[in-house]
């Protein structure tokens, strides 16, 4: 697999460590009664077969983190963007 | 038919013509009391103890492939019970019980080899860690030796014992673990289960499911609508597909795991060796292949197959520990997928709708669990409520705050 770094353009996938689904929000507050929310960021997946946004780290190269779009049955990568590009566009949506 | 020596005698004289098939292939009936969602080891064999301990037997399993198409044909075929934690080693020690009187009690040969687990370590703190993991695995009255750098060499004396970074001190050594031929684990319980009258329907896919007033009702499949009034979910890789269909989400993610096989030697390694300094483990198969493996992929996946990097990666760590592995060709790599929890282990439970159980979470060390799970996943959903031994493999242990965690890893299913 070859991942598009914005930064350092196409590099191999082992340069990249991952972290797994992008689409988890951390909740807002760390009040007891959301403790489902937490339940939920921490341990519930939704596992996607098919495209999915997730967290890669380009931990052998600039060391950012990014957001790449992926098939998870055929490997095949669409696109990238930084995390920080992502998270303002979540936002948005918001 | 009971396989025996006289049936082999008999069978040959007749030039092997009239040998019946090990099960029946049956169309669907419209309606049974249990179904189980896929035919891989976990659900073959909860049909079999179904039948066997319970007698249940108007029970179909439904598999969306071919029978064995699953991980259950794609392990390396090791069998153990050297875990640490509460929880665990009760569970895999019975596990090995059952391996132990498998063939005798399905009438199968699944080539149960007890040729003994070799995990070596590399450093005096590696070497404590497995001490203390020894202990643990006495305490629940399962067999463990320390053996010292000398004793290692003895039985391994092809290893790179001085191997500059990762030198070889010693090794934890489990002597009842060992390999099981993993296809004819499958094909064994899918003719106990067969012959006691349970339905195998192959090529049958589970695409939904019928739930109303929080009690199971029945499935959609390819082969149409099938009632029940119990439904046992298998479906390991797939899990997290199968249990979105009753609106579950799961503490599962999946991730492929690859395997390798070299071309066929003479006898060279007659346990299973892992090494401690890199995930690698090897075994030598009986027609001579030695089959290996190492971590995951990392990435979910859905995809039976892997990447380049993780084969060098493990041919890299093969080779450090065996140098003479230099030399011989692979002759074949795979890949299955694993239904990876988040604390790297399994969930036998029942769920809060009515009818519904669930197995899965086995990560990459299923194949030896097939028998207990079965075994403890045919009790729960007979009896409605778990077995001592599969109790703390609760599916609410994440909120509860009751994770096993064995590699101390946290919520992270790509690191267990
Ligand atoms: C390369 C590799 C090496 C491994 N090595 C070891 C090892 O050495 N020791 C060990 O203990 N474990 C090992 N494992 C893990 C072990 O193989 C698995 O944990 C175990 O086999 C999973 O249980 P199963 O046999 O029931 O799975 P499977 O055989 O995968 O069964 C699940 C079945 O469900 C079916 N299914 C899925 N969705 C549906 C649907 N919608 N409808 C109908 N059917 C469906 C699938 O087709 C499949 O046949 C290894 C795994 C791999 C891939
Ligand atoms: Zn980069």
């Amino acid at each position: 697999m070859l991942i598009k770094c914005p930064h350092c353009g196409s590099r191999p996938s082992e340069e990249f460590t991952y972290l797994g689904d992008a689409s988890v929000k951390r909740p807002g507050s760390t009040d007891p009664s959301t403790m489902d929310q937490w339940f939920d960021y921490v341990y519930l997946r939704d596992n996607r077969k098919g495209r999915m946004h997730e967290y890669w780290h380009h931990s052998g190269g600039c060391r950012s983190w990014l957001v790449v779009d992926r098939d998870t049955l055929t490997h095949e990568i669409f696109g990238s963007m930084t995390a920080r590009d992502w998270a303002k566009r979540q936002g948005a949506g918001s | 038919m009971k396989y025996s020596v006289f049936s082999l005698l008999r069978n040959s004289l007749s030039g092997h013509k009239h040998w019946t098939p090990a099960w029946r292939n049956p169309e669907p009936r419209k309606d049974y009391d249990i179904i189980i969602v896929g035919g891989g080891g976990h659900g073959l064999s909860t049909a079999y103890y179904l039948a066997k301990e319970h007698k249940l037997t108007n029970v179909a399993v439904l598999e969306k492939g071919w029978l064995g198409s699953g991980n259950i044909g794609r392990n390396t075929t090791i069998i153990r019970s050297n875990y640490m934690l509460p929880g665990n080693n009760p569970f895999y020690e019975w596990s090995m019980k059952l391996w132990e009187g498998l063939e005798q009690d399905f009438n199968f040969n699944a080539m149960v080899s007890q040729r003994g687990v070799l995990n070596l370590f590399h450093t005096d703190p590696q070497r404590d860690a497995f001490a203390r993991r020894g202990n643990a695995m006495r305490i629940d009255g399962v067999d463990a030796e320390l053996l010292d750098r000398e004793a290692v060499r003895e039985m391994v004396p092809f290893l790179d014992f001085d191997n500059a970074r990762f030198p070889v001190k010693g090794g934890l050594l489990q002597r009842r673990g060992g390999t099981v031929r993993h296809d004819a684990v499958a094909w064994g319980y899918a003719r106990g289960a067969d012959s006691r009258g349970v339905d195998i329907i192959q090529n049958c896919e589970v695409t939904g499911m019928r739930i109303e007033n929080g009690r199971v009702k029945g499935v959609e499949t390819s082969k149409g609508y099938i009632g029940c009034r119990k439904l046992g979910l298998a479906a390991a890789g797939n899990s997290s597909e199968v249990a979105a269909m009753a609106g579950m989400k799961l503490p599962i993610e999946s991730h492929v795991l690859q395997a390798f096989v070299s071309e066929g030697l003479k006898p060279y390694i007659d346990q299973v060796v892992t090494f401690g300094a890199g995930h690698f483990y090897v075994s030598q198969s009986d027609k001579g292949g030695l089959v290996f493996g190492g971590d995951l992929d990392g990435y979910n996946s859905y995809a039976r197959r892997g990447n380049l990097p993780m084969v060098e990666h493990v041919i890299e760590a093969g080779v450090a520990m065996i140098p003479g592995l230099a030399r011989v060709r692979v002759l074949r790599s795979w890949g299955g997928i694993m239904d990876m929890s988040m604390d790297g282990s399994p969930i036998i439970d029942k769920t809060h709708i009515e009818g519904l159980y669930l197995n899965t979470g086995w990560c990459y060390g299923g194949f030896k669990a097939t028998p207990a799970s079965g075994w403890c996943f045919a009790h729960t959903i007979a009896k409605n409520e778990p077995h001592k031994l599969n109790a703390a493999y609760r599916l609410d242990r994440f909120r509860r705050g009751y994770m096993i965690d064995e590699k101390g890893q946290g919520a992270t299913p790509n690191l267990h």
